[in-house]
């Protein structure tokens, strides 16, 4: 069962509206044989909309953009094999088709007539090219472990892919080769890091970071780092993604409050991120242009089995006793005022495939007595002594939630607990790495393709990237595996879902809740729709 | 003619011991500067990565690539030997550091100087008619206004007048953006001069009502000077020599010091630039534009104990 998502749905129906109006409008047309420019395009509207962003922290080149601020304006200026629409559906783009037989091999054909803005065409090497010199060692992209499930990838020694997993068949075909088979490949093929280059990136991949030259929507029309990116419809688009506004300019701020002032004074149409001191009022000052729905963030914390008293069958008792004692329903509502929501498995509602209902999640359930119980039992088996720690960055707003929860750890268990804030993120991200957590510590993922097994394998498969606590299970792994080689994404989610039945007994990472995408708009826009990634579909935006 | 030649040449002499005095502190501050950057703890190639981190392999390379794999003492030579070639290297975000620099500093140094006039004017003004009716009306206002200046944060008188007179009254724009200009820049100039107004306001009461019972006002006044003019020449120069130090001082203040400021209105501005670079621990950025800072802080120190010399004629410098 899929979350009903309010604003989601108002949005559905405003769009469903304007689609009726623009049917009845043009039938009217015919009926008095108008041929009036002004109603024919009673489509897009002209108005400029402006959001709100952060100044890119790397060059704008898709396996170079791991963060929201290039990313915003990648997905809007180029196209990929396939997008996704706001419920975090995967529809094909510039891809005719995705096809393989065994889910290892496959092939890839692509639309005729699609070009780069500098009038060059797509063809399939745009793709073989951008994906070969992504995975390079010697590039040292940081998204370049998007390819690591291709063929002929490697960390160790430069290996180009064009040759190994990639072959260009003809200007409109190629193929890929995985390591090993993965049902849900294609789901990940909307993502930035897939996007196709032109052949000029390559002579000065610098040069181009600067000004992107893409196949999307929009073109960027001028950037003016660290204030603004002002972009232009792009008139040779040919997709589903048509501007149905004159443009987009993303203001970049350094601090939410800043943009949250200026979509309250009318300098801002939409906002896509409400800072966390608007939280309790903004939903009333907004009304019904407010936004709060769950979004593709898991969040959760980690207790590894190096930790004293959390090994082996003890401490699988005491990790449930644990997420037993904390009230997630007070915490979300109390310290983030409604802009979390409780969670109820490993991954995320937005996702295709997400239940609230697997055997097993009602550990998730604040259950005093239960907790107390199990809590007892781990201590027949070896008393608990010490404090109980959780580890947190101080410098992203988590103090908050870190005391309510080992608070209410505190209060159950009676035992002690306490948060442990480090001053920075990349102190706090450095410990873990180096794997000198002596306790609990806060870890959070954010889907970067709406596909379930992009929340499980890469965080709690055996010796996964970000497997942060060394969870090894093998009952876990083979189903992932199992999952990954089946026919669907329907087969494949029932096998993950089991998946998560191990995780629910086990316990890798104690889930705690999804964030909440919180936006808004100014009455100044309409058909404000955010997508399963946070990002309010912005071509969508209309405005007068 | 004589005399004057040789106290032009004494000058020009004060002046360049004073411009060779900024080689050891600028070798100073960069080193210093650098050093706090590199004991930050945490790896900066790592938090790239976000959440995930990054793979061994590619961390590697990043750090090759910006020498980060070097010891310290190469790192900070490394980068001097950038600076003789006018290269201050690559931020993390790809630009050059010194094209950073070049876009942000003319707007933090617009927003500096506004609120430089604006304390200086205004607090001089009121200072002084404060100071000239000591224990009026007038007075004893303005020194409840300056207290609840210094005493609030200035991050809430931002947050205040960017709510108050931005969003409600929409007399400015609330925040700066791409659109620099002396209008929009005007809210945050005020509430950046705002803490130095009240100094500088204090400051020019106190020393005016000071002066105003000195020995040379009241002979000034004796020999029958014109009011105004024995309150200009007599009374506000010689109370000016304090407060032009605290300017001087200030304008290297105001421009490493609008780092909230620039936050809450949204200036491009240096200190933005300063702040997403420590964020990122990104030393080369860090230590350019802390090292700029401090040469506009030295710079302008010495253009006041030259202005002394034009206030006071007993300070000469020889």
């Amino acid at each position: 069962m899929k979350i009903q998502r309010f604003a989601g749905v108002t949005a559905v129906i405003a769009a469903g509206a304007l689609a009726l109006t623009a049917c009845s409008s043009s039938s009217d047309d015919e009926g008095s044989t108008s041929t009036d420019g002004e109603t024919t395009a009673s489509g897009p509207s002209t108005g400029i909309v402006s959001v709100n962003g952060n100044e890119p922290q790397n060059p704008l080149v898709p396996a170079n953009t791991n963060e929201v601020g290039g990313g915003l304006l990648l997905d809007l200026t180029f196209s990929g094999l396939q997008y996704y629409d706001a419920e975090g559906g995967a529809h094909l783009e510039v891809a005719e088709s995705i096809e393989s037989d065994d889910a290892q091999n496959w092939t890839i054909k692509i639309k005729d007539g699609w070009t780069f803005s500098d009038g060059t065409p797509v063809t399939a090497s745009s793709f073989v090219d951008a994906w070969n010199w992504g995975a390079l060692l010697s590039n040292a992209t940081l998204s370049s472990y998007f390819f690591e499930s291709i063929e002929g990838f490697s960390y160790e020694e430069e290996s180009e892919l064009k040759g190994q997993g990639l072959e260009v068949v003809d200007d409109s075909t190629f193929t890929v080769k995985l390591k090993a088979p993965e049902a849900d490949f294609p789901l990940r093929l909307g993502y930035s890091a897939y996007f196709p280059l032109p052949e000029s990136f390559y002579d000065d991949p610098d040069a181009f970071g600067e000004a992107p030259i893409g196949n999307g929507p929009y073109l960027l029309d001028t950037w003016t780092h660290d204030a603004e990116a002002k972009l232009v419809p792009n008139p040779d688009y040919s997709g589903d993604r048509t501007p149905q506004n004159g443009g987009v300019d993303v203001k970049f701020y350094q601090t939410q409050d800043a943009a949250y002032n200026d979509l309250l004074a009318g300098q801002l149409d939409v906002i896509t991120a409400v800072p966390d001191s608007a939280f309790a009022t903004y939903q009333d000052e907004l009304g019904d242009r407010a936004v709060n729905q769950p979004s593709a963030v898991f969040q959760s914390f980690t207790i590894p089995e190096t930790v004293p008293h959390f090994e082996g069958e003890e401490g699988k008792l005491r990790r449930q006793a644990i997420s037993h004692a904390v009230n997630r329903e007070e915490i979300t509502d109390v310290i983030f005022d409604g802009t979390r929501t409780p969670a109820s498995d490993f991954t995320s509602p937005v996702i295709d495939g997400w239940s609230d209902s697997i055997p097993g999640s009602d550990v998730l359930e604040f259950d005093e007595q239960k907790a107390k119980d199990l809590w007892a039992q781990a201590d027949e088996m070896s008393p608990y002594e010490g404090t109980f720690t959780l580890a947190y960055n101080a410098d992203g707003g988590h103090q908050a939630w870190v005391d309510a929860t080992t608070n209410s750890i505190k209060n159950v268990l009676g035992i002690e607990a306490e948060g442990k804030p480090y001053p920075a993120f990349a102190e706090f991200r450095q410990d873990i790495t180096d794997r000198k957590m002596d306790g609990a510590f806060r870890t959070g993922w954010q889907a970067d393709y709406p596909a379930l097994n992009n929340f499980l394998a890469p965080l709690y498969k055996t010796g996964a990237g970000s497997n942060d606590g060394d969870y090894s299970s093998e009952e876990f792994d083979g189903l992932i595996d199992q999952g990954a080689a089946a026919d669907s994404v329907e087969d494949a989610n029932k096998f993950f879902q089991q998946a998560q039945e191990v995780l629910f007994e086990d316990l890798p990472a104690i889930p705690t809740w999804y964030s909440n995408v919180t936006g808004g708009s100014a009455e100044t826009v309409e058909n404000v729709e955010f997508g399963w990634n946070s990002v309010p579909l912005l071509y969508e935006v209309t405005k007068n | 003619m004589a005399a004057t030649g040789r106290k032009v040449s004494l000058m020009a002499w004060y002046v360049a011991r004073r411009v060779m005095q900024l080689i050891p502190v600028f070798l100073g501050a960069t080193l210093l500067i650098y050093s706090l950057v590199f004991l930050l703890p945490g790896d900066p190639i790592q938090a790239l990565g976000g959440e995930r981190g990054l793979p061994p392999a590619v961390a590697d390379q990043l750090r090759a690539h910006y020498n980060l794999d070097k010891p310290f003492i190469i790192q900070y030579l490394l980068y001097l030997k950038g600076l003789l070639s006018f290269d201050l290297g690559v931020s993390f975000s790809g630009r050059e550091v010194s094209e950073i620099i070049a876009s942000a500093f003319p707007t933090t140094f617009q927003l500096a100087i506004m609120a430089l006039v604006i304390e200086a004017v205004f607090g001089v003004g009121v200072g002084l008619i404060a100071g000239m009716r000591k224990g009026g009306i007038f007075d004893a206002t303005f020194l409840v206004v300056s207290l609840i200046v210094i005493a609030v944060p200035i991050f809430v008188i931002g947050f205040v007048v960017q709510f108050v007179f931005g969003v409600k009254l929409g007399w400015f724009p609330p925040t700066v953006g791409s659109d620099v200009t002396f209008y929009t820049l005007l809210a945050p100039a005020i509430v950046l001069g705002s803490v130095s107004f009240a100094y500088v306001l204090r400051l020019t009461r106190t020393t005016v009502a000071e002066n105003l019972s000195a020995d040379y006002v009241r002979t000034a006044t004796a020999k029958g000077l014109a009011r105004p003019r024995v309150v200009r020449v007599h009374v506000l120069r010689n109370s000016l020599i304090p407060v032009v130090t605290f300017l001087g001082v200030d304008l290297g203040a105001l421009m490493g010091g609008a780092v909230v400021t620039e936050g809450i209105f949204n200036v491009p501005g240096i200190g933005n630039a300063l702040y997403t670079a420590i964020k990122a621990q990104d030393s080369p950025s860090v230590v350019s534009i802390v090292t700029v800072l401090v040469i506009v802080f030295l710079i302008a120190n010495l253009l006041v104990d030259l202005l002394y010399a034009v206030l006071d004629p007993r300070i000469r410098y020889a």
